[in-house]
């Protein structure tokens, strides 16, 4: 019992978190963001990922 | 922790990424090509003549296809990170985390960012009719989010009440419907988009397969040698 307290109040959730939202960014930014230039140069993966494109 | 879960993610989605794009080359980019024709107007569906079902597309464009590799990298490794991140967690709580239950991970990636979404926004050929770009986006969201909250409920849910709320949550967003536009006036034809809908679903599954797999096999690695 002592050795799971110990675990888990060890571990923590931010990294996890972290690694989390740097993913929705990335996916965002490549996937989503409407901007001009990151549009066209994402096209057709955006349309081949399956992303709403435009 | 962190240092892991990017080593793992990196690795795992670069390659996914790559054997993403070589897929879309092969199978989705030649329907995609052929679909702009119509959309450009240089084909023109139910007009005066027959059109031939094989036109002559572009070859490989240097610049346009090295950015979809760049993106095609890009999206995957973001994937990664999400993914890598819940298995993790999930491996915290005492889940056994390798190449074989990576392919379930990445099968279950494929429904919630993939299936789900296409089920009723389907993957769309350039030059179809849609709703609002951002509505679109809103609903794809909201789905994905969904149907990954119920895929954990199902996976890791100990009471049949997660069970019933993750069926519910599977249905919500298509039973709210997916925006839609209010006239049909797509000018590529039926048979083109629908292979397109089918090609990026089956490259999608195949994809996610190998990003589970791959994301199993070097967090497993990582840990080992931790």
């Amino acid at each position: 019992m002592t050795a799971l307290v110990q675990t888990a109040a060890k571990s923590t959730v931010l990294p996890f978190a972290a690694a989390i939202i740097l993913g929705f960014g990335i996916v965002t930014l490549a996937g989503h963001v409407q901007a001009g230039a990151l549009h066209d140069a994402a096209h057709d993966v955006r349309h081949a990922t399956g992303f709403p494109c435009h | 922790m962190f240092q892991k879960i990017l080593t793992s993610a990196l690795f795992a989605g670069f390659c996914a990424g790559l054997i993403a794009a070589a897929l879309q080359f092969m199978f989705v980019q030649p329907v995609l090509l052929h679909a702009e024709l119509y959309e450009g107007g240089d084909l023109v569906h139910f007009g005066a003549d027959a059109v031939s079902a094989h036109p002559e597309l572009p070859g490989f464009d240097l610049l346009r296809d090295g950015l979809s590799i760049l993106f095609s990298a890009l999206i995957y490794v973001g994937y990664a990170f999400i993914l890598v991140a819940a298995m993790g967690m999930a491996a915290e709580r005492g889940a056994d985390i390798n190449a074989r239950t990576g392919l379930l991970w990445g099968l279950g990636g494929f429904i919630a960012f993939h299936f789900a979404p296409g089920f009723s926004l389907p993957p769309e050929v350039p030059g179809v009719a849609a709703a609002d770009v951002g509505e679109r986006q809103l609903w794809w969201w909201g789905t994905v989010a969904a149907t990954a909250i119920a895929l954990a409920l199902i996976a890791f849910g100990k009471s049949p009440i997660a069970w019933v709320a993750a069926v519910v949550l599977l249905l919500t967003p298509h039973v709210i419907g997916a925006p839609h536009p209010d006239t049909l006036a797509g000018s590529v034809p039926p048979e083109i988009a629908s292979l397109f809908a089918s090609r990026a679903l089956g490259v999608g599954l195949a994809v996610w397969s190998v990003l589970g797999l791959l994301a199993g096999y070097f967090w497993q690695k990582e840990s080992a040698e931790a």
